[in-house]
């Protein structure tokens, strides 16, 4: 894992042994620039690469790789995301070949959320290849310089490619077997789920370094700080391939009136500091979803701060 | 066989509004096996339009006739001398019904009275689900004996995706994940690695996405 691959900064510093710090953020539901600039502006410099969601849980927003754009304008790194659902083997092809153009050099490859959960369920549902054939696709593009038919493409675009993976979806015994595919695909690092059962992570992740996936790819662990036991309960529930102990739920519940926030941010920094210790974890994907003020704070705490400048 | 729903009736008595005589036209095919569009089907129809119409004080004059099959002309030609004593005619077959007796009879107006949805078959008494999409590739054989691109809502080939939750689909508790059920099994059989081969892109256009499709038997073709 030495050579570069996209020499994105995210590349960079897993590479240079670094423990790397993720942040996401979601463009908006419009093209309100200010908003997004915003948003983003919290984690300038606190994180090596933020996530950009691509019509997160099927909602119709700005495009993740117009967002990207506007984030490597303002001298953010992005990790443009790209779903499966909306787009054809036309437009994947196309929008990584502007992504690339635009500067963009990680991406994350998911399936992405059914439209049924989102704002235009009347959506017809692409999903012309899969997740796992994306990433085979975006290396094809990036190492042989070509497209899925073959033919030649004029500057190929270079790409440090990601994946997802939820340890916590069933069936469970099959979770490792279907990281290690995607590893095997041409992943180059994966960011897990939001993890709030640490047991049954402990679990996944011994079975993910037995395996050796972790000497394969770099393995990001998924955190999403609590904001509220609503949160909490409404994510136990209705989130699918969520889990969330009640032992947290009643943590946060115990914490107390107008505390249960700050309780949140304390179970995360554990969480963090978990992860460093644990082996095959190489960093933490930091989702604060509509939170992202709170980044770096979180990121002072966990000792996370001053992130690693590679040359 | 082919699955279909009835149409709601508000949506039938608009398509008849300008109508006094009609005929409903049933098959005796699939739409009479899942209940929707045989005999049976076309009197229960037959009754709720000529009820809801004399309520309006509209009277409408409905007659019944059910053949063997809507998708064959040889059937289609039976009911030659009956469809243009009508001001329309509903069908109560699959989507090719109407379209048969529209090509075979062009001067008259042929409404369907049936949603059609799927391929499957009856999983219970009263109840019909998907088992086919009509890919025009079968890839069964691969899955032991199921088929994710018509039972998994996103068509993945290399799933389950991260919203499989205890057997069931991210998009309904009251549908099954295919891709927990292929890997369960592939794992009860000592097959699982049949799972962990990367396999190939769809090619979509033996589907529908390749534009209307044609099956043709040299031997029989005149």
């Amino acid at each position: 894992m030495s050579e570069l691959k996209s020499g994105s900064n995210l590349e960079k510093v897993l590479k240079a042994g670094h423990f790397a710090l993720t942040g996401e953020c979601g463009p908006p539901k419009g093209a309100n620039v200010e908003h997004l600039k915003e948003k983003f502006s919290y984690l300038k410099g606190v994180v090596d690469a933020v996530n950009v969601t691509d019509n997160q849980t099927a909602v119709v927003r700005m495009s993740s790789w117009a967002a990207s754009a506007v984030m490597i304008q303002n001298g953010i790194e992005p990790n443009f995301q790209m779903v499966c659902r909306d787009r054809n083997r036309l437009a994947i092809q196309s929008d990584i070949l502007g992504a690339y153009a635009m500067g963009v050099r990680n991406m994350l490859c998911l399936s992405g959320d059914h439209q049924t959960f989102g704002n235009h369920p009347q959506a017809k549902n692409v999903y012309d290849i899969d997740s796992m054939q994306l990433i085979s696709l975006v290396k094809k593009m990036r190492d042989e310089g070509k497209f899925l038919n073959e033919e030649e493409i004029d500057v190929p675009p270079k790409m440090f490619i990601g994946a997802a993976s939820n340890p916590f979806a069933d069936p469970f015994e099959f979770r490792v077997y279907r990281l290690a595919m995607k590893i095997a695909a041409g992943a180059d690092f994966v960011q897990t789920q939001c993890i709030y059962n640490m047991e049954k992570f402990r679990n996944f992740m011994k079975m993910a370094v037995d395996m050796g996936l972790h000497e394969k790819a770099f393995i990001l662990a998924g955190i999403t700080p609590m904001k509220s036991v609503g949160m909490a309960q409404y994510m136990a529930k209705s989130v699918p391939g969520m889990d969330v102990p009640e032992s947290l739920i009643k943590r946060l519940r115990g914490a107390g009136k107008g505390k249960v926030a700050e309780e949140g941010v304390q179970f995360a920094i554990e969480q963090i500091q978990e992860f460093k210790e644990m082996k095959g974890i190489a960093g933490i994907h930091l989702m604060a979803i509509e939170w992202e003020h709170k980044v770096p704070e979180i990121a002072e705490k966990a000792g996370l701060l001053p992130r690693p400048k590679v040359a | 066989m082919i699955i279909a729903d009835r149409k709601p009736l508000g949506e039938l008595l608009e398509m008849v509004k300008d109508c006094n005589r009609i005929l409903i036209l049933g098959c005796k095919g699939c739409v009479t096996v899942c209940n929707v569009g045989g005999t049976k089907e076309v009197g229960v129809l037959a009754s709720i339009l000529k009820i809801a119409r004399k309520k309006e004080g509209r009277p409408l004059h409905v007659d019944e006739k059910t053949i063997e099959r809507q998708c064959d002309p040889e059937y289609i030609a039976q009911v030659k001398d009956l469809v243009g004593q009508y001001d329309a005619v509903i069908s109560m077959a699959c989507g090719v019904g109407p379209q048969f007796l529209s090509e075979a009879y062009p001067d008259q107006r042929f409404f369907p009275a049936v949603n059609t949805t799927s391929f499957g078959g009856a999983v219970q008494h009263g109840v019909w689900a998907e088992r086919c999409a009509g890919c025009g590739t079968c890839v069964i054989h691969h899955f032991d004996g199921m088929c994710p691109i018509a039972r998994c809502s996103k068509s993945l080939l290399h799933g389950p995706c991260g919203g499989s939750a205890r057997g069931k689909c991210e998009i309904s508790k009251e549908v099954d994940c295919i891709w927990d059920m292929i890997v369960k099994k592939k794992m009860e059989k000592g097959r699982l690695e049949d799972l962990t081969k990367m396999k190939p892109n769809k090619d979509w256009r033996t589907a529908r996405d390749g534009g209307p499709r044609r099956s043709v038997r040299e031997e029989l073709v005149q």
